[in-house]
């Protein structure tokens, strides 16, 4: 699935981040492909914010749609 | 800019040591930096950028700061600067935040890896201590291999620490594996400097073109390497973790919920009309432009000069007539805009310290979008309200050069700046409810349609909104004070010669009796289509100069209700005044900028002309 799908609150794992700059941007910011996030909150059409440790990110709708994910509950993996 | 060494530019002494702050935004920086230079700081504009770059001496070397970066590279212009003056570092002070270590250690490491002496300023130690973070700073110098200071930057804490360790800052352990460093090697063979041979494996055009070498393709996996890397470090020196959500968090997360988002955004443009559009626009301008300017300097002024140069002279009328140098363009500026923008960026530079700015850029994300933006343009669009000049400036911030032109746009079509809304909001206030809606929402589609349109039509593909949301937290009156200062002071270093500059074009289009020749060009149209008196034509050739003229010439005249709005209407979907195109033809060029002024024209006139055959 894509990260525009997610559910506010949900934990997930990163699959793959397709473009190359936003790839690179988000690695710098600490976020990598197989890193563990959660969606913390969920705008309506918009930016999903997602969380990891204590940072929070916005990322657009359009761009979350290109970003795949992997949902897994607590101790799953 | 095109090279990586235009540090020459501003103006440092290239013989003293220099001390570089690094960090990402919003760690502490800018407080090290004033502790660090007590007496005398300069500050000067980076070339070609809007950035300014404060600079200050601490013993016998010089202390520079850098605009907040995630890493060391150049995918905009805050990144530029930064690296610039990073490259020319001596002494990093690597400013990093024990919230955040996973997202700032990167950029430690990263400097790390370019050889740089470096020291870290672990700041932010009681809002980690707040959240139950334990960081085991001696396990964390040992793994980077340099001097780690914990500091509270708002309490001082932690600084006579750090400027013991300067002078021990020195170089840490590479993250690169053998195969990358084996790359760097072959390139530094000839550059000789492993800073920049490492920004052009990572494939840094700038740097490597300085060198007249090829970019490398690196990137990546250099960065996956020191990724993996920093993440090892982060789990190490991270010995107990537990979730303590803090009242910042808490606020934080209403501000971005739509359900309570929504309304406090409101109500803080509420706030901000309450602060500029009133108490400033009327009550402060009130006093600067009328009392002091216009009271007391203008016939001064007038009087001084006119024991020189006839006031009927050309000369004379340039620099103290209708539209004078002198006269008007101070006035203008120092009694009116001055006043507005500094209100504006008051309240913007709250917005930012607090962490409020992101989370309204994500709010407004998806309405931006439909117009080609993100939610980044929320800054230049609210920042039009006070001064379009002054926001399309801040349209470099935006990422793309398609999103710059659909700004530059919007701002100087459909968004009346404040100057502008006080003279509008007078007018339209005694009409009733009815017009007030109707020019509201009249001019909210004009801005929809425009944006769609231009959506649609221009080539290419507007940038994503990817924004770190930075925690809330109560920001730093010195902070605040300074940066409303610095950006003032730019704006009116920045538009004041060409406020002044197009006071003179007008006096000369009007003694040559250009402006005459418009107005009768012109007068059918307004009488036939628009329906209004002749007279009004020159209210909006006034309006070409100065928006708040054209508005304000209306006040003289009779009009009908019907014909109150119509006016009202042109006149805010009217050409941008002379110094915003200015503004705009040296950042899009001649070509943008006239079709700009000319798009403005076409626009306020068929829409004019549609409401006054529907009312
Ligand atoms: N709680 C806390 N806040 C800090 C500390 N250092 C800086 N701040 C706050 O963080 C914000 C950003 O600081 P600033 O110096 O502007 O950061 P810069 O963007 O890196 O220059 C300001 O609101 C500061 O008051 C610290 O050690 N503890
Ligand atoms: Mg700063």
């Amino acid at each position: 699935m894509t990260l525009a799908e997610i559910d506010r609150g949900s934990d997930f794992k990163v699959k793959r981040i397709p473009d190359d700059i936003i790839r690179i941007q988000t690695l710098r910011m600490g976020i990598s492909e197989g890193s563990k996030l959660n969606c913390n909150e969920k705008i309506p059409g918009g930016p999903i914010i997602v969380k990891h440790n204590y940072q929070e990110i916005a990322i657009g709708r359009n761009l979350a749609k290109d970003i795949e994910i992997e949902l897994f509950t607590e101790g799953s993996d | 800019m095109e090279c990586c060494r235009n540090l020459e530019q501003i103006d440092i002494d290239p013989n003293k040591n220099k001390i570089v702050l690094v960090g990402n935004p919003n760690v502490g920086k800018s407080i090290f930096f004033n502790y660090l230079t007590d007496t005398y700081v300069s500050v000067s504009n980076y070339p070609g950028t809007t950035l300014d770059i404060s600079s200050g001496n601490y013993k016998d070397k010089i202390v520079l700061d850098t605009p907040g970066v995630y890493g060391v590279s150049s995918f905009n212009d805050e990144e530029k600067v930064a690296r610039d003056i990073i490259l020319s570092a001596d002494i990093v002070i690597n400013v990093v935040d024990a919230v955040h270590l996973e997202r700032d250690l990167f950029l430690t490491q990263q400097l790390i890896d370019m050889g740089k002496k470096v020291v870290v300023a672990l700041n932010m130690m009681d809002e980690a201590k707040n959240r139950g973070l334990n960081i085991d700073i001696d396990e964390l110098e040992k793994e980077l291999g340099i001097r780690v200071v914990p500091t509270v930057a708002v309490k001082k804490k932690g600084f006579s620490d750090l400027e013991n360790n300067i002078d021990k800052a020195q170089k840490g352990k590479i993250s690169l594996k053998q195969d990358m460093e084996k790359e760097l090697d072959n390139i530094n063979e000839n550059v000789e400097n492993r800073a920049d041979s490492l920004l052009i494996l990572e494939g840094d055009e700038n740097v490597a073109s300085f060198h007249n070498k090829k970019p490398r393709e690196y990137r990546e996996k250099v960065y996956m390497q020191r990724r993996n890397r920093v993440n090892k470090i982060v789990e190490k020196v991270i010995t107990k973790e537990m979730t303590n959500k803090n009242i910042g968090d808490k606020i934080g997360s209403l501000l971005l919920r739509p359900l309570t988002g929504i309304p406090i955004l409101l109500l803080l443009l509420y706030a901000l009309y309450q602060f500029v559009g009133v108490f400033v626009a009327q009550t402060l301008v009130g006093i600067t432009e009328e009392m002091i300017m216009i009271e007391i300097y203008q016939p001064f002024i007038i009087d001084l000069v006119s024991s020189f140069i006839a006031p009927q002279s050309l000369i004379g009328k340039i620099l103290i007539g209708e539209f004078g140098v002198l006269t008007m363009t101070v006035t203008y500026i120092f009694g009116l805009l001055l006043p507005l923008v500094a209100g504006f960026y008051l309240f913007l530079s709250l917005l930012e310290d607090s962490g409020y700015m992101p989370r309204i850029a994500a709010l407004v994300d998806r309405g931006l979008t439909y117009l080609g933006l993100n939610g980044r343009a929320i800054i230049p669009m609210l920042l039009g309200f006070g001064c379009v000049t002054m926001a399309t400036v801040t349209t470099r911030l935006l990422g793309s050069k398609r999103e710059k032109i659909i700004a530059i746009f919007l701002l100087g079509l459909a968004i009346p700046c404040s100057a502008q809304l006080g003279v509008i909001a007078g007018l339209i206030a005694p009409l009733g409810f009815k017009y007030f809606v109707i020019y509201v929402v009249t001019i909210f589609l004009v801005y929809a349609i425009a944006g769609t349109f231009l959506n649609k039509v221009l080539p290419g593909e507007s940038t994503d909104l990817l924004i770190d949301l930075p925690p809330v937290r109560v920001p730093e009156f010195r902070n605040i004070i300074k940066k409303t200062y610095l950006k003032s002071k730019y704006f009116i270093v920045e538009a004041g010669p060409i406020f002044a500059g197009g006071a003179v074009g007008i006096t000369l289009l009007k003694e040559g009796g250009v402006l005459q020749w418009i107005q009768n060009a012109v007068a059918p149209f307004i009488v036939g289509w628009l329906k209004l008196p002749k007279e009004t034509t020159e209210a909006f050739i006034m309006g070409i100069i100065r928006r708040d003229f054209g508005a304000a010439g209306l006040n003289s005249l009779a009009l009908t209700s019907d014909q109150t709005l119509v006016a009202l209407i042109v006149i805010t979907l009217f050409v941008p005044c002379i110094a915003a195109m200015l503004v705009m033809i040296k950042e899009q060029g001649i070509k943008q900028a006239a079709m700009v002024w000319l798009g403005s024209w076409i626009a306020a006139f068929t829409v004019g002309g549609i409401v006054a055959l529907f009312i």
